[in-house]
């Protein structure tokens, strides 16, 4: 490139989308294993559709490049992913192995990272958490397995010569910070709009590329997955005291009267 | 007692010690004798006796990171000081921004689990068994450690009781942060910080919330005349955090902030899982919805099947007759 040219450049994304039970048909907890029945059609966590959008947005702003998926879930799933690729993301590593049945969230960082390895990215996204774990820790646990920096919760992220510049939500309200790439970020829920994937979407997705791998593939050994790699266990499953129902009042036009009352009662008022 | 020695992640802002970092300090010197605050940040000496004041003994401080991001920093400082020997039986952390990146760091570091999303705990032995809600709360999940490694446990906000022991100030030390390479390469350039008046979400006794049923975003001045009426902190569903009414800072709720006032309004918020395990821990809660059948009605000790447009506007005509 002559000196002096914009530098248009390209970036890689590489967006981590977790395929999960439906949200609204909970699964349940196996007896004997302790861990979640994953038994039903997954679906792409809500929350990845955002990784998804902002990483396509990122590309198209940088002028080119591609984005991809890392997804690791059970029986060869791709429901989620095919939704993500429908997005326009342009191929996917999908890890599924009767191995990984168990893992934990460092584990699951384990594979992940060795899956985005392979694709050398100039950028990592992920959500903050997850729907159905929701540890919240897999991000920072890639971002250290592949020794890059990372700036959790962004609510908004852009690119400038080769820094993210991203505003990190915090306790208070938000900083801003600037990581240079090649970087990880996680972004929270509503940091852009994610598209509804177009009919031409859906179609392009069934023939995209999509690379199954398993453990082994990876070369992780699989005693340090999976359910014997984790370290923890499950000693107890119990009902959570459930909170009681009061009563239940149909306004007539003067609910806001029982309201003062039972603030009164409660020496609110 | 307990444990050998327990180290608290602790978290500040300009000189005040955060609620989450006192409430883990009060169920960590239950645990041991022995309880360090770790401190990413140069005003150890300034919260040193508030600590120690509510169970710490010692508090291990990384000095400023010049805007060098905590998590990457505080993790790297630990692990070093673990490989030379003087780690801890557990480390205790905040569900917080920088908890988890500490724990998630940390935890590849020295290639141990984190428990997570933590509720309750307790010994067995000497190892620490935590309790964890799932499928929004209905059950919980009791998770032990199986290695021998320092046992990493983020805590969920509200958990325990904030109490001070009355302990003396916590002795102030140096935690050293290592090269952190590439790894450190993030830095914050300016922090913004949110107008707030009135009480803080988290820490008032009445919260009073809107949800999508509230219609639009202007109608959300209903929630925040009615708080001021009350003296309450406004919160806010997801929903309408993302429709962009109000700041994040306002979301209760799973991915928002746990409230256990003495009494939760909720306006117009149907009650779905992730909102109510934000909020089911308040004393008494009060919810407003014009469906009947609304989840949120199923843990409201008062329940009004009623519209939001009516019933709010009302009430606060009422209190302010009241003056
Ligand atoms: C109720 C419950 C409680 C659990 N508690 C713990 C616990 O305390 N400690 C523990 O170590 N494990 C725990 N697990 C297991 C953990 O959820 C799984 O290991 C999971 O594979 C990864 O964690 P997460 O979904 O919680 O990740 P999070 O850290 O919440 O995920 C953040 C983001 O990382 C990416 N990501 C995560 N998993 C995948 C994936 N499989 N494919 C692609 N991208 C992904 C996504 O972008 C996701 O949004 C729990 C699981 C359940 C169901
Ligand atoms: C991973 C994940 C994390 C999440 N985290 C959170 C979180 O932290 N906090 C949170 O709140 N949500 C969270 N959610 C979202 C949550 O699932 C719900 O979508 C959200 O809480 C719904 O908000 P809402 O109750 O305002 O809206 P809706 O569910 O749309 O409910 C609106 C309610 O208003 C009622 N209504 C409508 N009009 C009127 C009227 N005129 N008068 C009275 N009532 C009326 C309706 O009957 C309805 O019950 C999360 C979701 C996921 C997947």
């Amino acid at each position: 490139m002559p000196e002096g040219a914009p530098d248009l450049g390209t970036m890689n994304v590489v967006v981590c989308v977790k395929q999960i039970p439906d949200p609204a048909d909970p699964g349940a907890l196996d007896p004997t294993t302790k861990t979640l029945k994953r038994d039903g059609k997954l679906i792409l966590d809500e929350s990845d559709s955002y990784g998804v959008e902002m990483a396509l947005q990122l590309v198209a702003a940088a002028g080119g490049g591609e984005v991809s998926l890392v997804s690791m879930a059970p029986n060869n799933e791709v429901s989620g992913i095919r939704t993500a690729l429908a997005m326009g993301a342009a191929s996917a590593i999908l890890v599924s192995d009767p191995a990984l049945k168990g893992t934990d969230a460092l584990g699951t960082a384990k594979v992940l990272a060795a899956a985005i390895a392979r694709k050398s990215p100039d950028l990592v996204i992920a959500a903050t958490e997850s729907s159905d774990g929701y540890t919240g820790t897999v991000p920072a646990q890639i971002a250290e397995i592949l020794g890059l920096p990372s700036v959790t919760f962004a609510k908004s992220v852009a690119i400038e010569g080769g820094v993210a510049k991203v505003q990190r939500q915090t306790e208070a309200g938000y900083d801003e910070v600037e990581c240079p790439l090649p970087a990880l970020v996680s972004v929270t829920a509503g940091v852009v709009e994610p598209r509804y994937p177009s009919f031409k979407g859906i179609m392009a997705a069934k023939s995209k590329p999509v690379d199954m791998l398993t453990v082994a593939d990876l070369g992780i050994d699989a005693g340090r997955v999976g359910w014997a790699g984790g370290g923890q266990e499950i000693v107890d499953i119990v009902a959570a005291p459930a909170r009681q129902a009061g009563e239940k009042f149909e306004d007539d036009g003067t609910a806001h009267e029982r309201i003062i009352a039972f603030l009164e009662n409660l020496k609110i008022l | 007692m307990g444990l050998s020695k327990v180290w608290v992640f602790g978290e500040a802002a300009d000189g005040k010690v955060a609620t989450i970092t006192l409430e883990i300090l009060a169920k960590a010197r239950e645990l041991s004798d022995d309880v360090t605050v770790i401190y990413g940040g140069g005003d150890a000496p300034a919260i040193a006796a508030t600590l120690g004041a509510h169970g710490a003994t010692s508090v291990l401080a990384t000095g400023d990171l010049g805007g060098g991001l905590l998590g990457v920093a505080v993790a790297s400082a630990l692990a070093a000081v673990i490989a030379a020997g003087d780690g801890p039986a557990a480390i205790l952390l905040g569900t917080t921004q920088d908890g988890r990146d500490v724990a998630g760091r940390l935890s590849v570091k020295i290639d141990a689990p984190v428990i997570t999303n933590v509720v309750d705990l307790e010994l067995a032995g000497d190892k620490i068994v935590g309790t964890e809600p799932v499928f929004g709360g209905v059950t919980n999940v009791k998770t032990t450690f199986t290695t021998d490694k320092p046992q990493i446990v983020l805590v969920r906000p509200k958990s325990f009781a904030a109490e001070p022991s009355g302990g003396a100030p916590a002795a102030v030390g140096v935690l050293a942060v290592p090269d952190l390479g590439a790894t450190g390469g993030a830095k914050v350039t300016s922090r913004f910080v949110e107008e707030a008046t009135g009480p803080k979400l988290d820490e008032a006794a009445v919260v009073v919330s809107g949800g999508r049923g509230l219609g639009e975003s202007g109608n959300y001045a209903l929630i925040e005349t009615l708080a001021k009426l009350l003296k309450a902190a406004p919160g806010a569903s997801r929903a309408i955090v993302d429709a962009g009414w109000v700041p994040y800072s306002y979301q209760v709720g799973q991915t928002g902030k746990v409230v256990k006032p003495s009494v939760y309004l909720a306006a117009g918020i149907s009650g779905a899982t992730q909102h109510l395990v934000g909020m089911k821990g308040s004393k008494n809660i009060i919810a407003i919805n014009k469906d009947g059948e609304a989840p949120i009605f199923g843990v409201a000790d008062l329940g009004i099947v009623g519209d939001v447009h009516k019933v709010l506007p009302k009430l606060i005509e009422a209190l302010q007759a009241r003056g």
